[in-house]
């Protein structure tokens, strides 16, 4: 069994608020798992259990086989980048670096050497001796990442690693972190609310909501065989029809019906945006219903008020039951 | 607009000057002049007044000063810095209560306080009567009029000028910082030397300074708890400006005071207090 971590039915409330009800979820060694969900949903009390600053009412956590769940932070070799970093303004970066390997980085020798290592890692050689106030945002967050990874952890994980950052800077680190991990081999375990990231990063996904984990797995999986119309509709847009749903991507546009096979409709252009990559449509269907379509620009173009047949496969429908 | 700011600050530079150069310029002054027979000072213009102080009984007494002042110093932060962590550890809606109590002791007279003390401490007080009336001890104890009395009343006094600052600093303090502390394997006491001590900094100094110095000019808490016998500093230039009726003398000895508070300052701040200008 390669599971460096298992979270086994674990209960968390707050007062009268059930931050997180039963959840299962294994992570494998070397993968970068994402904990994806809106806000509240229960994924930072999660990523809290794991880390030890909250203990669960009910449920095991595991690392590498071992019961973790009622040790201490500073018990577990576990280590958080926070949301806001969490430097320690009064130290230099080298010795917010130096900080974790004193006490949790015993077995690891040459503290110089591993703090050149590190640095060298997150490419911040030449300001380590600068003071958390004095770096941007982003440099405090390869010092943060690089005290963490410093400890050499079974485990690292990053609260909104990236909601901190500006809109620019974002898709970069991304693909830095996603390369950082893959070099250092340590399991990271990221919490986002943002689908886009969780599937551009992450090997595997969980997907929560209102405390309960809705589904767990790679990201095509997920966004292509969704278990329940919330995982559909978070991980992109569907248009619920009846039983079944299909997302924009997948209808098409013509003039005349298909003969392919399709499913097609009579319908009548309402709108259309051009977005640079693709044109949305939104359509109204004989039946009165709205469908929108995300139809590539070397289509033809279509104006308000035309009458088209809109059409998709049948294999792509979305087939869920509406009471989820 | 120059001139609107000039008019803003004429209030606070009249009473920079009104109420604080000019008096200090009459008491540099007064410290040059000679005592007068009957009281009263005048000419000639003369350095014996400052020369008086090299006399071995004023040294002695300025020295132990500052010890008292230091130890009650050490003794507030000791005592303050628990309490200023537990009032800033503690939940928003009781932070306000706690404060308040703090505080509560300036609400009545100082003075007042300090004979409410007397009367716990002195030989028929009672402390020294309940112990006495259950037989615990034959003899009152010397719990009054001596060094640690005083410093039992400075430290009284004084406390809230340290828990205070240190509250302040504390309370800005970002909770994820402990978590980051324990999550890179620190203890919470490991934790409470290595990350909420040295980020209290500015505080502890803060409060260290706002203790030390009305301690070290101190008269009235050694004047009645002292009770003649533990004399400070403050005590000295109190009688020279009543019964000894000596004047010049009061003045050079509070200027000397001054001064040094002034060097300690300086030095205070050069060493590590920027965070405090």
């Amino acid at each position: 069994m390669n599971h460096v971590l298992e979270v086994r039915a674990v209960s968390k409330s707050f007062g009268a608020n059930h931050a997180v009800r039963d959840v299962s979820l294994n992570v494998e060694r070397g993968e970068l798992f994402a904990l994806l969900g809106p806000s509240g949903c229960g994924k930072t009390t999660v990523l809290r259990m794991i880390a030890g600053f909250e203990t669960p009412d009910r449920g095991d956590v595991l690392l590498d086989g071992k019961q973790i769940a009622q040790l201490k932070p500073y018990e577990r070799n576990v280590s958080t980048v926070f949301q806001n970093y969490a430097l320690f303004p009064h130290l230099t970066a080298r010795q917010n670096i130096e900080f974790g390997l004193r006490h949790k980085g015993n077995a690891i020798g040459d503290l110089a050497a591993r703090t050149q290592k590190v640095l060298e890692l997150v490419q911040m050689l030449g300001k380590e001796e600068r003071f958390p106030a004095r770096l941007s945002g982003g440099e405090k967050q390869r010092i943060a990442l690089a005290r963490s990874l410093a400890i050499e952890p079974d485990l690292l994980l990053l609260d909104e690693p990236l909601s901190a950052l500006d809109p620019k800077l974002r898709k970069r680190v991304r693909g830095e972190l996603k390369d950082l991990q893959r070099r250092v081999g340590i399991t990271f375990i990221i919490v986002t609310h943002d689908q886009e990231e969780a599937m551009a990063m992450a090997d595997r996904v969980a997907l929560m909501n209102k405390g309960i984990l809705e589904q767990m797995g790679t990201p095509e999986a997920i966004y292509l065989r969704p278990k329940t119309r919330f995982v559909a509709s978070f991980l992109g847009s569907v248009n619920w029809r009846g039983e079944y749903g299909v997302r924009p991507e997948v209808v098409r546009i013509s003039p005349t019906a298909p003969r392919n096979g399709a499913r097609s409709h009579r319908a009548q252009i309402h709108s259309s945006l051009f977005l640079g990559n693709c044109f949305h449509v939104e359509a109204r269907l004989e039946d009165g219903t709205a469908l929108t379509a995300e139809i590539p620009r070397q289509d033809q173009t279509y104006l308000p008020g035309e009458n088209v047949h809109v059409w998709w496969h049948p294999d792509d429908e979305i087939h869920l039951p509406a009471a989820s | 607009m120059n001139q609107l700011r000039t008019w803003f600050l004429a209030p606070a530079r009249l009473l920079t000057f009104g109420f604080f150069l000019a008096p200090l310029a009459i008491v540099v002054l007064y410290s040059f002049l000679t005592r007068g027979t009957y009281g009263g000072q005048g000419a000639p213009f003369t350095l014996e007044n400052y020369t008086r102080l090299a006399d071995p009984l004023y040294l002695e007494i300025l020295v132990k000063s500052f010890w008292i002042a230091i130890l009650s110093t050490a003794i507030c932060l000791v005592m303050g810095f628990p309490l200023a962590l537990f009032i800033a550890r503690s939940g928003p809606q009781w932070r306000g209560t706690w404060i308040n109590l703090v505080m509560l002791p300036f609400w009545t007279n100082f003075l007042v306080r300090t004979y409410a003390w007397m009367f716990l401490l002195r030989d028929t007080g009672l402390i020294n009567t309940a112990f006495q009336g259950l037989g615990l001890i034959s003899q009152p104890l010397p719990l009054l009029y001596n060094d640690g009395a005083v410093i039992l009343g400075l430290v009284y006094g004084y406390l809230p000028f340290m828990v205070l600052p240190i509250f302040s600093t504390l309370e800005r303090q970002d909770p994820f910082l402990l978590e980051a502390a324990a999550d890179l394997g620190a203890t919470p006491w490991q934790t409470l030397w290595r990350v909420t001590v040295p980020m209290a900094k500015p505080g502890i100094l803060a409060g260290s300074v706002l203790v030390f110095i009305p301690c070290l000019g101190a008269y009235l808490t050694p004047d009645l708890m002292g009770g003649g016998k533990s004399i400070m500093i403050g005590n000295v230039v109190q009688q020279q400006f009543t019964s000894s009726r000596d004047w010049p003398f009061g003045a050079a000895l509070s200027l000397v005071l001054t001064a040094l508070v002034m060097v300690l300052l300086w030095f205070i701040m050069r060493r590590g207090g920027k965070e405090l200008i």
